[in-house]
């Protein structure tokens, strides 16, 4: 069992607590005047997203979780389940709707993706910032309007949402910020 | 070509430091409180359980000499030598891991004031305080009242079946630990008090339970307090002073407990400072003494958050 001593928290490091794997995003060194020292750590639930604090006294050890996180081409989707690739070694994953997530909306097959694995299974899917996507419906916009003002929404061929400018049209590629959801600029096919 | 030489702190904020250590040797300048120099490095150190000084890897003449944590025993040897009132500007040392609020080297300002209580002391800071930290809300407040107002407890007579509860509402039920209602006391007080403190005020807490008496004598009231007190700017915290205990013959016997609870934690012990307790036994004067952290004060008089921002070089190591 692999563990960390307080002395060795920073942030980005993965622990073990109460059974989910952690990631430390904050860590503070607490004294009380003529007392003990304690470290005081916020931390987020990998599993959950949940932000939780804890503290330690100082040189106490605190099991570490096997987390690592390994870049996946997203593969399809049978119906249950997501399958993933990784190019180097060719070996697949599947991981189900709880973990993938919001993600979903933004996976494109063949898209290079995030996961997180925790003793190698994975718990959680992080698409790239950003990403190309179809748009599969959308209104015909106002003749002659080429400024981003106002906007409609557009389903993509992920399923996904989001609004764009009045003069992007139906089938044509445009690029996502998958972390805020928002439009970006037209994109070309390459 | 990539090392960073650049200072941590910028050069306004220096030249701010520079003026506040000014503000504060002209203040003492006018009191006629003598400024003071004692030996940075010393054949004896503190006690303390929770307080690591340096050791020196290669003393001369094979004296193990530690790095001082504080001036207290060496200036309360000349207080006993009639010195009046003293104070001392200068570095002192903890081996400490670093944060925001701590270093391992830091700028410590002492005093003692001959005949003063703890009372008169804390009012002595707050007139060297304010005119370094304009626009402060100040408020007294003893222990006792900050639990009772806070976590409903009697600080000074709880037990661990009353407090354990607290703890665990409060996520820190991993702290329980047997019989250590003082370690409960102050993880309340830094996780759950402190933080109620306004960004504003300057907080003078005062009569702390006499597990936490340090170096100060104990009053006793029905339920005995230690006339110790400590001053917060918001939340944080930046002096700790203490009507001093002048018994050498109690001193002694808190040094033995200091002790026995460094080897119950298998820590190292530590010769006494007999120099100094000598001193007590020939008669230190009634004094308070205060130890302020001057590092934070400069850090809450620029509004500032990081040691780093008002040190020239924190980043180093």
């Amino acid at each position: 069992m692999a563990t960390y001593n307080t002395n060795d928290f920073r942030g980005g490091l993965k622990l073990l607590i109460q059974g989910d794997p952690c990631s430390i995003i904050e860590n503070e060194f607490v004294k009380p005047g003529k007392g003990q020292a304690f470290a005081r750590v916020k931390l987020r639930n990998l599993k959950t997203g949940r932000v939780l604090e804890r503290t330690y006294k100082s040189g106490e050890t605190v099991e570490a979780a096997d987390v690592m996180e390994v870049e996946m081409q997203y593969l399809y989707n049978d119906g249950a389940a997501w399958h993933f690739m990784d190019n180097a070694t060719f070996e697949q994953l599947s991981a189900d709707a709880n973990v993938v997530g919001e993600a979903a909306k933004w996976l494109k097959e063949q898209d290079i993706c995030t996961l997180t694995l925790w003793n190698g299974a994975p718990i959680s899917v992080e698409p790239a910032n950003f990403v190309i996507l179809k748009i599969v419906e959308t209104d015909p916009g106002l003749r002659g309007d080429t400024s981003g003002g106002g906007g409609k929404p557009a389903t993509l061929e992920t399923g996904a949402v989001v609004r764009v400018p009045l003069f992007v049209q139906q089938d044509e590629l445009i690029k996502v910020d998958t972390r805020s959801g928002e439009y970006v600029s037209r994109a070309k096919d390459d | 070509m990539t090392e960073t030489w650049q200072p941590s702190a910028s050069i306004a904020a220096l030249r701010r430091r520079s003026e506040i250590l000014a503000h504060i040797r002209e203040f003492f300048s006018q009191r006629k409180v003598m400024e003071v120099e004692t030996p940075l490095l010393a054949p004896y150190s503190v006690t303390d359980v929770y307080l690591q000084s340096y050791a020196i890897e290669k003393p001369p003449q094979s004296v193990p000499l530690y790095l001082q944590t504080s001036p207290e025993f060496a200036m309360k040897r000349l207080l006993a030598a009639g010195s009046g009132p003293i104070y001392q500007l200068n570095k002192a040392f903890r081996q400490e891991e670093k944060g925001r609020q701590h270093r391992p080297e830091f700028t410590l300002l002492e005093w003692y004031q001959p005949g003063y209580d703890h009372h008169q002391l804390m009012q002595e800071v707050v007139q060297l305080v304010m005119g370094v930290v304009p626009n402060l809300q100040l408020v007294y407040v003893s222990y006792r009242k900050l639990f009772q107002d806070n976590l409903a407890i009697n600080p000074h007579n709880v037990r661990l079946n009353d407090i354990s509860p607290l703890m665990h509402k409060n996520g820190l039920g991993n702290l329980l630990e047997e019989n250590d209602v003082t370690t409960c006391l102050q993880v309340l007080m830094s996780h759950v008090i402190e933080p109620t403190f306004p960004d504003n005020q300057l907080t003078f807490v005062y009569d702390y339970p006499v597990k936490q008496a340090a170096l100060a004598r104990i009053r006793a009231d029905e339920i005995p307090v230690a006339e110790r007190f400590e001053m917060y700017i918001g939340q944080i915290e930046i002096a700790n002073g203490f009507h001093e205990l002048c018994d050498a013959e109690e001193q002694r016997e808190r040094f033995r407990q200091d002790q026995v609870m460094r080897c119950q934690h298998s820590m190292p012990p530590v010769a006494m400072d007999e120099k100094f307790l000598a001193a007590l036994e020939s008669g230190l004067p009634d004094c308070s003494g205060v130890a302020l952290g001057v590092d934070r004060l400069i850090m809450a008089a620029l509004e500032l958050h990081d040691l780093a921002e008002v040190i020239a070089f924190a980043n180093d190591y």
